[in-house]
């Protein structure tokens, strides 16, 4: 290869040829941390929940007679909801996975960690108690949520309390089936099943189940978004959300006619705006904002690669032009085809370098500020030699019609005068 | 002259098309991102009260108990109704207004249509002219409707043409659960971007439907809503016994017309503090703030994390498209040495062809610019059709829209001084030699 020339011609071009460096560094730094928080967010967007998310509607349902038995109700209403044709289970339950109202309870895995939390008038300093959110519904609350028991069982019926309404505390539940992600935190090491934890309550909570995957209300950090747990504790407020289970084709015909039943069954009730939809589209309502952000990041990181490659045709075909009669010469004092279209490749895989080493470095710049003001996780070092080839690629693809052009330019032309 | 560069430009900007092309799209699209973000940071930054904002503060005081307690962490966000009720009799102000979030449940006068929920807010009677509000029929009640906890409601002017048709609501009964108001004013359109009042709620939540008088709200026990921190060890507060919980759940904003005023309220706050210390209510020193309405909105950052990247990243993309625009005009540029060399050795001063140079750029500026401004426009659109609660706020304004091709120029110009320097020092006679 010939380094020689093609470093005498860059330095006759070195002005140029350094802007063209600074803009494939930029290019580089940006589209690299762009590609990381896409990622980012599509890891986010597609947590499983643990439920089984396909066959499932709801509708939320908020009595406006403030007398009104809230267990009768649900009661009536679900037994009503259940003859709907196509309609396999029904369930009461008071929140969901993603449906971000949470409640939660500060739990420890032993009496001494419960008291020592209090002492420090902490749940959470010193790492001893976690927060996990906590869901009642109805018996059979496991079963329409499609959850998978991997160990223990699900609850009996005579576990089951009534849970809090606007007057009364909750009772106190006697059993709990856990996430495994919560098992495994309260219980390091240990058989969860049998344990009992403590959320401050008159007595201890027997560990019963427990579950694979289940995610809480409303994301938190990674580390505590499985942090959750079922209790068997019947709805008991004004506001309820009855669950569907049927064929996923079915949901929107089971819907209308559960919002017609409901009425039918007691008007005094409010359906509110958005109460009335399957999983599939609350769990897009909720991820709403990643999913415009994802579409965002990706139009930017796609425009800064078009207006670079641009920028690289622009300027290689501007020195095709300007170098065609020393092309020429080349051509005629024996250099093929392939030399030519080589030199020029060869040029612009020296610029891109030079810009790709500048931009490794402004790309983990850039990651440190963001880490600072937009809570950001660093940048695994992976994504460096990716974001260099994906550039080295994009160059040499932008220059390949300049460079073809080049090649094509006949010997005869160094013969005639400008 | 101008016209004489405006023709050159011209022609020398026809000669090489495909390369104009790509100068006006790579500055179309920097403008058109960039500005599509900064009109929406615009939007989410603008004053909700441009007339009044400077004289309306909200105030903060520390009222919890010594648990947690750190010295010099900025105290709650909101009120507890005993400090509301204390800070709005004692008068300090020129005006100033107690309230809180609510949600009612609005029966329809003729029965046949169902009841819905509509957000209510429940607030003293200094609300209406404090905060400007425009009434279109009727208007707000009087300190003393509020202190006899009289019936009456004001409502927006989408309820009212729900409901009765706008022209005829106030008089009209208004039937709210159980209980029965009176309609005494309609709102005209009033939506203040952001909801600065209360943000509590979502800093761009759209304006209530339905205003009560906080005594009367309270009194009939309707639902409040919002935020709610409460302290001590009395558990979550019985929602009837609300007026006694150890819990901040009211906004307090007071009306300050000078810094005398101003300074005054600022010691108020202070001995108020103090005096609640004395009489065992409050536990903590004084720690108490006062901001205006604009300062109060960025200790809230209402602008949230996501814009400010995004408009950090459009950016980002304007500063590429830039450096793209200074190496296309500079291979441009240069290449004209030999035609910049003649016109020099037949008498142009090294300032004409610096004028010249710059004048095709701001062509070049210009076209860019209307490029961009057709893909903010495109942006914002898409903007607006996501379902993001300041979506509809997201508009291109007369002073944006200049703002844009100012912008454009500026930037082209900018990123043509160097070129053009570079190209001016050409010497004459070594480009006629080389020729």
């Amino acid at each position: 290869m010939q380094w020689r020339p093609i470093l005498s011609s860059l330095r006759h071009h070195k002005l140029t040829a350094l802007l063209l460096m600074l803009q494939v560094a930029l290019t580089c730094a940006i589209v690299c941390n762009v590609v990381f928080m896409i990622v980012n967010r599509v890891e986010q967007v597609s947590l499983p929940s643990g439920v089984d998310e396909a066959g499932l509607s709801m509708l939320v349902s908020e009595t406006i007679d403030k007398h009104e038995n809230k267990r009768a109700r649900h009661a009536a209403d679900l037994a009503g909801l259940s003859k709907i044709p196509g309609v396999t289970a029904a369930v009461a339950v008071d929140t969901l996975p993603l449906g971000r109202d949470e409640s939660s309870y500060g739990t420890c895995a032993s009496a001494e960690d419960m008291a020592t939390a209090i002492a420090a008038h902490s749940m959470m300093r010193g790492g001893l108690c976690v927060q996990p959110a906590v869901y009642g519904g109805t018996p059979g609350e496991l079963g329409v949520l499609g959850l998978h028991l991997a160990a223990g069982r699900d609850f009996r019926t005579d576990e089951y309390v009534a849970g809090a309404d606007e007057h009364v505390a909750g009772a106190d539940v006697p059993v709990a089936i856990l996430s495994r992600a919560l098992a495994e935190r309260l219980y390091p090491g240990k058989n969860a099943l049998g344990q009992s934890i403590y959320t401050g309550g008159s007595k201890p909570i027997r560990v019963i189940g427990i579950v694979d995957t289940l995610l809480r209300p409303q994301l938190r950090e990674a580390g505590v978004n499985q942090y959750a747990m079922l209790f068997p504790m019947l709805p008991n407020d004004g506001e309820v959300t009855y669950l569907l289970r049927s064929a996923p084709q079915d949901r929107e015909r089971v819907l209308r006619m559960a919002a017609a039943k409901l009425e039918q069954l007691s008007p005094e009730r409010i359906i509110p705006a958005g109460g009335m939809r399957t999983y599939t589209q609350m769990r897009e309502a909720y991820f709403q904002r990643d999913t415009t952000m994802i579409g965002l990041l990706l139009a930017s990181g796609l425009g800064l690669l078009f207006v670079t490659a641009l920028g690289i045709t622009g300027l290689a075909n501007f020195w095709v032009q300007q170098r065609r009669r020393s092309i020429g010469i080349r051509r005629a004092i024996g250099a093929s085809r392939g030399d030519i279209l080589r030199y020029f490749q060869t040029e612009n895989f020296l610029i891109v370098s030079g810009g790709i080493a500048l931009g490794l470095l402004l790309a983990i710049m850039l990651n440190l500020v963001l880490m600072k003001h937009y809570e950001l996780p660093r940048l695994p070092l992976y994504y460096l030699p990716i974001g260099a080839l994906a550039l080295w690629l994009l160059g040499q693809l932008a220059v390949l019609g300049p460079a073809l052009r080049a090649a094509a330019v006949p010997p005869v032309v160094a013969t005639r005068s400008v | 002259m101008f016209g004489y560069y405006f023709d050159l430009a011209w022609r020398s900007l026809k000669r090489n098309k495909v390369l104009t092309a790509l100068m006006v799209l790579a500055i179309g699209l920097g403008i058109g991102a960039s500005m599509t973000m900064i009109t929406v940071l615009h939007v989410m930054t603008a004053d909700p009260l441009p007339d009044k904002s400077a004289r309306l503060f909200y105030p903060q005081i520390d009222p919890q108990d010594m648990e947690g307690y750190t010295p010099g962490k900025e105290p709650m966000d909101q009120f507890s109704w005993i400090d509301a009720m204390n800070l709005l009799h004692a008068r300090k102000g020129s005006h100033q207004v107690a309230m809180t979030g609510g949600r009612v449940t609005v029966r329809p006068p003729q029965g046949e249509s169902r009841a819905f929920f509509a957000d209510a807010r429940y607030t003293s009677s200094d609300f209406f002219s404090m905060f400007d509000v425009p009434f279109l029929y009727g208007g707000g009640w009087t300190a003393d409707d509020d202190d006899r906890q009289a019936r009456v409601a004001v409502i927006s002017r989408t309820l009212a043409d729900k409901l009765f048709g706008a022209d005829h609501a106030v008089g009209q009964s208004l039937r709210l659960g159980k209980d029965v108001f009176r309609v005494i004013g309609v709102v005209d359109h009033w939506d203040p971007v952001p909801h600065f009042y209360d943000l509590t709620q979502g800093s761009y939540h759209k304006t209530e439907d339905v205003f009560l008088p906080l005594e009367t709200a309270m009194a009939l026990g309707q639902g409040t809503s919002g935020n709610m921190s409460c302290w001590g060890h009395g558990g979550f507060p019985d929602p009837r016994n609300m007026k006694n919980a150890n819990c901040v759940w009211m906004q307090f904003w007071v009306q300050l017309d000078t810094p005398a005023q101003v300074q005054a309220y600022r010691e108020f706050l202070v001995h108020y503090s103090e005096q609640q210390k004395m009489l065992g209510r409050f536990q903590r020193p004084p720690n108490t703030r006062l901001h205006d309405l604009m300062g109060w909105l960025d200790y809230n950052h209402v602008v949230p994390g996501s814009v400010q990247l995004q408009a950090l990243l459009a950016l980002g993309f304007m500063l590429v498209c830039l450096v793209n625009t200074v190496a296309l005009l500079l291979v441009k540029f240069l290449r004209r040495s030999s035609e910049l060399g003649v016109r020099r050795a037949m008498g142009a001063s090294k300032q004409s062809i610096f004028a010249q140079l710059l004048t095709e750029a701001s062509l070049i500026g210009i076209a860019g610019g209307i490029a961009g401004l057709l893909l903010a426009f495109g942006g914002l659109w898409i903007v607006r059709h996501q379902p993001v609660e300041y979506a509809p706020y997201a508009h291109l304004d007369m002073a944006m829209l200049g703002a844009t091709l100012v912008l454009a120029l500026c930037a082209t110009v900018l990123a043509a001084m160097f070129p053009a320097w570079r190209a001016c020092r050409v010497q004459p006679a070594r480009v006629l030699k080389i020729q």
